[in-house]
């Protein structure tokens, strides 16, 4: 967790120079000084950025600060008309959806939203979504297909919601229902885990013609905290890190898994430190994807998905060596 | 050692079993007469994925697909115990390579693409094996366009030890199973005990019709998962065939020894 001052555990250096540069800066005849302690900022958070354990990086993932889908709607695109409701139970507020405009391109936006203020996490329950959230995105996503629009789903969550309700409604159903519909919605689509790639809840809305990540990002088939429960019986400070390394849930590993297309640079110390840096870099990225994706006939684009998804997975064939 | 552990599943080697449910101790002979099902209260014993394919389809009708796929281990993954020497003790104790066995049969002389996941193999997870061979028993029933029958009993879903690989087997089986039903095949889904997580959440929910053994647990969450997020008393038979049943989910809670007439008349219903 971060401190009530926003930095993280693996971040005390740097945060102490950032309390004695604020000191200095409001005392004459110290530039040089200033100057120094800034380069030395600027390098301490190069070098603790670039060795990031597994656990460091579930951290900077879930760090308050960080841009989540609404910050991302204000930053990058122009316009967002939010459309609610899933036509069957109620609007899940940790799934937002609706049409939006970024660069020349028009797109149906879809976005889990965890949630800044306390007051907008209770409402959107961390970003934990319900049967009606992945109802409401596949209502969505089909409505883009049948005009043509692309779809955009912004993955952040940390698992879809563990509830009473949510297992009365069809939890599992709903979640089948959008990795069914998905495989063959007739439109582009593009995702990008933002921050948390929670299981079951981000693959959700997480099966596209381009899967990447931000930087430090994280997708794993179950949290950290969870496996060590499980096969380490209790999740301790130790067994959490041991399983956040054991379950390679990085946007390196998954790259070098072959199971994303592309890693999204973030910003020096993460994304949370400049949104508007990171902001710039994810828009490109989704112009760039659009753009590419924009002249693909629907046949090869449906064949691409199918074999995208078709190849993952390692075992052996054959007979046995012995 | 295995014995005890044979036991808490409640098919233990000897003459007599205890039932988990009714807690009566019941004539073995007796039980797998009746379908490894408790004589005293129905309850539905594990049952092994050679007895399932005995059961359900035609004598001797089975012809196995793809039995030389073998796991390996991806992550070198490690948790106390590597999931390479895991997957050794899994197929010693089971003489499966991993938890799905497919190929093609006759259910009362139709033929189908039958499919079941062995719940004594790593609790019925599906790692890259299980999802592998899941999406090619649907590829070929998509080929030879015959029903597709899956037998599904899985405590976790995705499988740990494979990391993202497991969950993005989810989405390919699911991508296979929606271009046979794009080709106009009949899936019938058959949900045993348990039926959880990752598994729930892809091909176990994804037929055209979903059948489910009584009394089978069936979700998303696991219930220490809920707990510890609502704090909050479960319902009286919460994640149960017969919860799932009354909340929409599910078309038929069909006693196992019913199964196999009740999938020879779905599939004569739904001939083209």
């Amino acid at each position: 967790m971060a401190s009530p001052n926003g930095f993280l555990p693996f971040e005390k250096d740097i945060f102490e120079m950032e309390e004695l540069l604020s000191k200095l800066e409001g005392q004459a005849g110290a530039t040089e000084e200033i100057r120094r302690i800034k380069k030395e900022i600027t390098r301490l958070i190069q070098k603790v950025y670039s060795n990031l354990s597994a656990w460091d990086t579930v951290l900077v993932a879930r760090h308050p600060n960080r841009p989540q889908t609404l910050d991302y709607i204000n930053l990058i695109f122009d316009e967002f008309v939010e459309l609610h409701g899933d036509r069957a139970f109620g609007d899940d507020r940790a799934i937002r959806s609706g049409f939006a405009r970024i660069g020349e391109h028009r797109v149906m936006l879809l976005g889990h939203q965890k949630g800044h203020t306390l007051k907008e996490r209770n409402e959107c329950l961390y970003g934990c979504a319900h049967p009606e959230g992945y109802r409401k995105a596949l209502n969505k996503m089909k409505m883009a297909a049948k005009f043509g629009i692309p779809v955009i789903c912004l993955i952040d969550t940390p698992g879809a919601y563990p509830g009473i309700g949510a297992e009365e409604r069809g939890q599992a159903q709903l979640i089948a229902n959008n990795l069914f519909e998905m495989s063959r919605l007739a439109t582009p689509i593009i995702c990008v885990v933002i921050g948390e790639g929670g299981s079951g809840g981000a693959l959700g809305i997480g099966i596209g013609d381009r899967v990447s990540m931000l930087e430090h990002s994280y997708y794993s088939v179950i949290s950290p905290e969870g496996c060590a429960g499980i096969l380490w019986k209790v999740a301790t400070d130790d067994t959490k890190r041991q399983a956040a390394d054991a379950l390679r849930l990085t946007a390196r590993d998954l790259f070098k898994l072959r199971v994303i297309d592309d890693i999204i640079a973030e910003p020096l110390g993460g994304a949370h430190r400049d949104a508007r840096q990171m902001g710039n870099s994810l828009k490109a990225y989704l112009v760039r994807y659009l753009r590419d994706l924009k002249d693909v006939s629907t046949e090869e684009l449906m064949e691409q998905r199918y074999q995208k998804f078709r190849r993952m997975g390692v075992f052996e064939q054959g007979p046995q060596e012995s | 050692m295995a014995g005890a552990r044979m036991a808490k599943r409640g098919v233990p080697e000897g003459l007599w079993i205890r039932c988990p449910q009714c807690k009566a101790t019941v004539f073995r002979k007796e039980a797998a007469a009746r379908f490894n099902v408790c004589p005293e209260c129905n309850h539905h014993f594990y049952l092994p994925a050679r007895e399932r394919i005995k059961q359900l389809l035609d004598e001797e009708s089975f012809e196995e697909w793809f039995a030389d796929l073998r796991p390996k281990d991806p992550l070198q993954f490690n948790d106390r115990v590597l999931y390479s020497e895991r997957l050794k003790a899994e197929q010693a104790k089971t003489g499966m390579p991993d938890a799905a066995v497919v190929g093609r049969g006759y259910i009362r002389g139709r033929p189908v693409v039958f499919s079941v996941t062995d719940f004594a193999f790593m609790a019925g997870s599906m790692g890259s094996v299980v999802g592998e061979k899941l999406t090619r028993a649907a590829e070929e029933a998509t080929r030879l366009m015959l029903p597709l029958i899956i037998v599904s009993g899985s405590g976790g879903g995705a499988r740990m030890q494979e990391g993202i690989l497991s969950l993005m087997q989810m989405a390919k089986i699911s991508a296979a199973l929606a271009r046979y039903d794009q080709a106009g095949g009949l899936y019938i889904s058959i949900l045993t005990n348990p039926t959880m997580g990752g598994v729930a959440a892809s091909f176990a929910l994804q037929g055209d019709l979903t059948l489910a053994e009584p009394g089978a647990l069936i979700g998303f969450a696991g219930k220490r998962t809920i707990w510890n997020t609502v704090r909050l008393e479960l319902p009286e038979g919460f994640q149960t065939s017969e919860f799932l049943l009354k909340h929409g989910f599910i078309d038929r809670i069909v006693h196992r020894k019913d199964l196999r007439t009740e999938v020879a008349r779905i599939i004569d219903y739904c001939e083209h």
